[in-house]
């Protein structure tokens, strides 16, 4: 395939089958997963997808001028999308991203040229929000792209990884993705839903070490603006210790190096899946792998025991 | 039967600090009430006045979201294990 700038060739990524780990792959019925390889986009996840179609929002409605600064709080993915964005596009970046990510992240954040503000570890994602909503207020000139609740950022995966999951897919039962800004599922589910009502729509969110939910009181929780629970069937709450098993059984099993929250989202797909072979139910149970490993070698996730390696992820973001 | 609750740092308050209290209940609501008798306090930082979970609290029965198992409703059985915890963001 050929394109004229690296931002044109986001998306259209590959859906592969598991084989090894799908439940009954030639079963009668069967029961199969699918894997959505996002690893495959330009700085290698998902987040390209909201990156860009965020961007372009912004550049349709007048809000982003070139030479301007963006700005938005972000784990890491989100901000190294907008990083190559903003660098091919002309635009500056600031991130506000928590202390406790995975050292990459920040090197590649630096690398692109954004500029980072750490927000404490102790308020996680939450606190980064917090803090970027204040710097917003304190620099008007800078454009704060939110991808909590900015509809660009959903609007990606209904006009792109719903479709091409479909098209790659007809025959979908479920449809599984991690929860963070919930633009994934709420883009991809809603696609889904109305082209197959009777879809499954299932998240899997990261369970942190005690860390992250370092909240001062319960309103200072947040749910993202983007988030309808309507749109979703069933979510569930993976541990860093299963979430790192599924990582490590999707290299060992299928040759897939995926991030650590892909493991999470595969525990999910699995859980659904032994079900579905439980009750001798179909099934093709497509699922995003978010991101490669590469990210997280530092964390020590792919090296010795399981127990040890959860032990190490206490108190970082990984998802 | 009884029920492992595990109990997010900012509700450590109500229980003297334990991380994790046994509580028991055929039900979500009968497991909160059963709660609330032996840590007084907690089923209001849960539930709202209108009788729905609060809308930052996120609770879990063996790992699954109960907004989609029947809420307050979800039945129990013995050696399910709740996890409450408050909603955090991502991305």
């Amino acid at each position: 395939m050929r394109y004229d700038s690296l931002t044109d060739a986001t998306g259209e990524t590959p859906l592969v089958g598991l084989p090894r780990l799908s439940p009954h792959w030639a079963g009668d019925p069967p029961v199969r997963l699918w894997a959505k390889l996002e690893d495959r986009n330009p700085t290698g996840s998902i987040k390209d997808r909201a990156a860009l179609s965020m961007v372009r929002a912004a550049e349709a409605d007048g809000r982003l001028t070139p030479g301007c600064t963006i700005l938005e709080p972000t784990s890491g993915n989100t901000g190294i999308s907008l990083a190559m964005v903003a660098k091919v596009r002309g635009y500056g970046l600031v991130c506000v991203m928590p202390e406790n990510t995975s050292l990459e992240r920040r090197q590649l954040l630096e690398m692109f040229g954004a500029r980072i503000i750490f927000s404490p570890a102790a308020g996680g994602s939450n606190q980064a929000v917090a803090v970027a909503k204040q710097l917003a207020a304190e620099n008007p000139d800078w454009v704060m792209l939110y991808q909590y609740g900015n509809l660009a950022n959903a609007q990606a995966h209904y006009e792109g990884t719903g479709p091409e999951i479909l098209r790659d897919l007809p025959t979908i039962t479920h449809f599984v993705a991690g929860l963070g800004t919930t633009g994934t599922l709420m883009g991809a589910g809603r696609y889904l839903r109305e082209k197959v009502p009777d879809v499954q729509i299932v998240a899997a969110e990261p369970r942190y070490g005690e860390l992250v939910y370092g909240l001062r009181n319960i309103e200072e929780g947040f749910v993202p603006e983007l988030y309808n629970d309507d749109v979703l069937t069933s979510r569930f709450s993976v541990t860093s210790y299963d979430a790192l098993r599924r990582t490590r059984d999707l290299v060992e099993h299928e040759g897939i190096f995926a991030g650590i929250s892909s493991g999470a989202i595969l525990h999910a797909a699995l859980s659904i899946a032994d079900r579905m072979a439980a009750m001798s139910q179909r099934a093709d149970i497509a699922f995003i792998v978010a991101d490669g490993g590469w990210k997280y070698l530092s964390t020590g996730a792919y090296e010795g025991s399981l127990q040890h390696a959860a032990e190490k992820l206490e108190g970082q973001l990984w998802a | 039967m009884t029920i492992e609750v595990k109990i997010p740092t900012i509700l450590r308050s109500y229980t003297d600090g334990a991380k994790s209290v046994a509580g028991k209940g055929d039900t979500l609501a009968a497991l909160f009430d059963d709660l609330d008798a032996s840590h007084p306090g907690l089923k209001g930082r849960l539930i709202t006045d209108d009788g729905g979970l609060h809308r930052f609290v996120n609770v879990y029965v063996n790992d699954e979201d109960v907004r989609f198992t029947g809420s307050l409703d979800t039945a129990l059985k013995d050696g399910d294990s709740v996890t409450i915890l408050p909603a955090v963001a991502g991305g």
